[in-house]
């Protein structure tokens, strides 16, 4: 329809305009296979769904102007009309006719989704939803990340695909990047899935899409494609435990003796914390709280003063440092590279 | 005194006299009435009083989405107002309105004194009334004695296990709970009331072929009530047990099932949908012909229609569910069935311009509201159309394309109807006209404030905008989008204003209506304006569905081709 294409040149327009920034998560611009099946099945629906609207509106628009009760009306009522079988029964056959063909392109949408076959060298990945973050555990390679997921290209001749098991710590929650994929909910008790097989290197944005509490609206997500080398060189980075730098060893002494570590891990010291996301390599990341702020000194120096200030209703407390303590935690936190 | 005069004693009253009554008198009446028209205005001045308050909060949600990172009201205060907004306008506004009018005009259309459950009646409005007052109770007593209160902040759908115990501590859930359970009597008690008063008590000569399509379709609606409060009176019952007794029906931790909660909600939640709906379907089938001058084209279709809506709105649930992982037969059958539905939904919207095709349309203030029910409903079931395509949904699902096309669905084409239904019977009730002047202001006000809010609504859930968040990012094409739907809720809130004006001064000042102002063929227009307690002094036999068209035309009676 007009909005539709409205949409999707507003959404092209600032792809082209704003190659830095990640793109306006436009449904109209899909850069992965199932947004592409989606694109090209919801593209068939509004032409199907454009037809009827203006058939039906001409019809109505017709009656009302060609019908109305004119001025200098003689008063006499119209013509008594009850009904006409054979108009009945064209306006049920023809919509069954188009319910039928609608159905059918629809089905094998479904079917091309969730019953694609993926090929060998699909790169496995489980999320799992908290509120109000995401964590990603990347089982083969053996560490898990947060907020921001990172996954290879996918070239279409030899297609590496990623597959994503979805599961839930706590309430339900549903991962959506809209240029990626349709959304799947994150449920507690249950093992959900889906799959992306980006096309183009890029950040993709989305956010958590099923209502899961106070902050819902700032559990934001991140999808970075990257090129298979510099994937590899990502994953490789985030294998290794924390590097041990110089000149942080206070901060890291508070982080380490205070409630940071029961739900931190900073892989190779002793936080192993599994209820906060994982802050091994945090200085990897380009935002923290979910994507609520950029990842810089002073939005974290604020967040762990005061989580409140930058996501009211974050599970993060306030961790009632003093000033030259939260320095020198932030100090630390700037090293985790 | 002979009998018959005592009897007729309380038609006698003149308003004079009714004033002269010591204001506890009269406040006393109403509530221990048991008349099936004082009730119906009861419910419907219940679910009026709601409907401003629903909006004011969604006036406040607006405010705080017209721009990105606005700091207007908390999350917290967010997450309540959208909870509290959906659950009183479906519980609190919808229903009883819509009871309110089957109460007062169901009896009247099929030639009944009253409904066939007098006191059953007033029980059920009472019951419906202490439901709406606990839900609203939270606002101050949410958490007990002690700390503010706190209203549920759970969604109005309250999907596990985010009402668990663990995740909602306090009383918030609590009171949407019990609120809900007890004007789930009210509402159960009321639609065995109106579908025992449509089966048994219809005038001679009015078979069910004759009925007033009002009357079918408030008989299916009802029906579709006594069959879907149920299983979410169970869930909530169930729910109650998780909380309290230690259950684990829902709780995820213990092993419960989110899932399960979900399909007991949406099987009470999608027909509850047609059970909002189709009143609204029932009022257009009355005005529209009416203002057409032509009878409603294809009675007997439309009925056929209805019925069919009915049966099939209890097989679409899980459309609401396509985003948790179901198998593709799954995704594909619910696809099937929700698609289905589009085809009786559509021979409605053909048969309404059926009506009007050939007729001399007479654009009142209620035909007004009705055409543009007929336009905005064709917009909202297209839309739904994209939503049962299953890959769409992924898409589209929980996100402001969703939340577009459910109030195109029930402003559209519900709350249009509603005020239609308002302009076309005030004269009935109050005895008096509307002012004409101030409807159509109100009119053309409420259409453009919501053509601007909820026509551009669909374009951020295009753009990737999920509902139900407090706030959103800049730079997501999303800002535009939200101020011009923000502008939209002035326009409404002015056209709201007008009508409130009209209906208070219409009510001191309106010309006098007469019985039957707008030259109508159902049985409630042969009767005075206001109805007299009995409603009729002697009970019509009707020979056809338009028993005032064979009075007005014996020369060309119905019955002649029924």
């Amino acid at each position: 329809m007009a909005i539709a294409s409205l949409c999707t040149g507003v959404a092209k327009l600032a792809v082209a305009a704003s190659s830095g920034e990640p793109a306006i998560p436009s449904i109209f611009s899909p850069a992965s296979t199932p947004a592409d099946s989606i694109y090209h099945l919801s593209l068939f629906v509004l032409a199907i769904c454009l037809a009827i609207f203006v058939t039906v509106f001409s019809l109505l628009v017709y009656s009302v102007v060609k019908f109305r009760q004119r001025p200098g009306d003689d008063g006499r009522e119209p013509a008594q009309i009850y009904g006409s079988n054979q108009v009945e029964l064209a306006w049920t056959v023809i919509p069954i006719l188009i319910v039928v063909v609608l159905f059918l392109a629809t089905a094998r949408v479904i079917h091309a989704v969730e019953d694609a076959r993926l090929p060998q060298g699909t790169t496995e990945i489980t999320a799992v939803g908290h509120q109000f973050w995401w964590e990603f555990q990347y089982p083969r390679q053996g560490f898990i990340a947060a907020n921001e997921l990172h996954v290879p290209v996918s070239d279409a001749k030899h297609p590496t695909p990623t597959h994503i098991t979805l599961l839930s710590a706590d309430t339900d929650h549903s991962f959506w990047v809209p240029m990626l994929a349709g959304k799947t909910d994150l449920i507690p008790n249950r093992s959900n899935s889906m799959w992306i097989d980006p096309h183009e290197t890029g950040v993709f944005v989305g956010q958590c899409a099923q209502y899961c509490g106070t902050q819902h609206a700032k559990m934001l997500l991140r999808v970075v494609v990257q090129s298979r080398a510099d994937f590899d060189r990502w994953v490789a980075e985030q294998q290794r435990p924390a590097l041990s730098v110089d000149g942080v060893a206070r901060g890291r002494q508070i982080f380490e003796t205070t409630a940071c570590v029961n739900c931190h891990t900073v892989a190779g010291t002793d936080a192993h914390g599994k209820f906060g996301p994982d802050l091994t390599h945090l200085m990897s990341r380009e935002t923290i709280a979910a994507g609520a702020a950029l990842n810089n000194r002073e939005n974290l120096r604020l967040w762990v003063k005061d989580p409140d200030a930058i996501k009211p209703g974050a599970l993060m407390p306030a961790m009632q440092l003093g000033e030259q303590d939260l320095d020198a935690v932030t100090e630390y936190l700037l090293s985790l590279h | 005194m002979s009998n018959a005069e005592s009897v007729l004693k309380p038609m006698l009253v003149t308003p004079a006299e009714e004033a002269a009554r010591p204001l506890f008198d009269r406040v006393h009446e109403w509530i221990v009435t048991v008349d099936h028209k004082k009730l119906g205005l009861m419910y419907i001045i219940y679910g009026i009083l709601f409907l401003v308050i629903a909006g004011l909060e969604a006036t406040v949600m607006r405010i705080q989405l017209a721009i990105p990172h606005n700091h207007f009201v908390s999350p917290q205060v967010f997450n309540q107002l959208f909870t509290m907004h959906g659950t009183t306008m479906v519980f609190l506004v919808g229903m009883p309105l819509l009871f309110g009018f089957a109460n007062y005009l169901a009896p009247l259309m099929i030639g009944a004194r009253d409904m066939a459950f007098p006191r059953l009646n007033a029980f059920s409005f009472w019951m419906s009334a202490l439901g709406g007052i606990i839900l609203y109770y939270s606002f101050i007593g949410g958490s007990g004695l002690y700390g503010a209160g706190s209203a549920p902040d759970v969604g109005w759908f309250a999907y596990a296990p985010l009402t668990s115990q663990a995740f909602s501590p306090g009383h918030s859930t609590d009171y949407w709970i019990i609120g809900l359970l007890v004007s789930g009597i009210g509402s159960i008690g009321t639609a065995a009331n109106i579908v025992t008063t449509i089966l048994c008590m219809r005038c001679p000569g009015m078979t069910l072929g004759r009925m007033p399509l009002f009357a079918w379709l408030n008989l299916v609606t009802s029906s579709l009530v006594l069959i879907v409060i149920s299983p979410l009176t169970a869930a909530q019952i169930m729910l109650l047990i998780d909380r309290y007794l230690g259950g684990h029906f829902f709780d995820t931790q213990a092993g419960g099932s989110a899932v399960i909660w979900m399909h007991f909600f949406w099987i009470f939640g999608h027909p509850e949908v047609y059970v909002l709906i189709i009143p609204g379907f029932a009022f257009a089938s009355e005005i529209i012909p009416v203002f057409s001058r032509k009878p409603i084209f294809g009675y007997s279709i439309m009925v056929a229609a209805t019925l069919a809506i009915g049966f099939l709105s209890l097989g679409v649930w899980a459309h609401h569910m396509f985003t948790i992982g179901m198998t593709s037969y799954a995704n594909a059958f619910f696809t099937a069935s929700t698609m289905a539905i589009g085809v009786p939904t559509g021979i409605k919207i053909f048969n309404w311009l059926g009506t009007m095709w050939g007729g001399k349309i007479r654009f009142t203030v209620p035909m007004m509201f009705c055409t543009a029910f007929i336009f905005q409903f064709l917009i909202a079931g297209l839309t739904g159309i994209m939503l049962s395509a299953s890959p769409f949904d992924w898409q589209l699902g929980n996100s402001y394309f969703v939340v577009a096309h459910f109030h195109y669905v029930l402003i559209g084409g519900l709350v249009f109807t509603i005020f239609g239904a308002l302009y076309y019977w005030y004269p009935k009730v109050t005895g008096r006209m509307g002012n004409e002047t101030l409807g159509k202001w109100h009119f053309w006000l409420f259409l453009i404030g919501f053509h601007l809010t909820f026509d551009f609504m669909h374009i951020p859930g295009v753009l990737g905008m999920p509902r139900r968040i407090y706030t959103y990012e800049p730079g997501r094409g999303w800002e535009i989008w939200n101020l011009i739907i923000s502008i939209g809720v002035i326009f409404q809130i002015v056209g709201i204003l007008f009508w409130v004006v009209d209906f208070i001064w219409s009510y001191f000042k309106g010309k006098p209506a007469g019985n039957d102002p707008w030259d109508a063929w159902t049985l409630e227009w042969s009767t005075t304006s206001p109805p007299p307690e009995y409603n009729f002094a002697q009970i019509p036999v009707v020979r056809s569905r338009r028993p005032l068209w064979d009075l007005k035309h014996p020369e060309d009676p119905d019955w002649k081709y029924e």
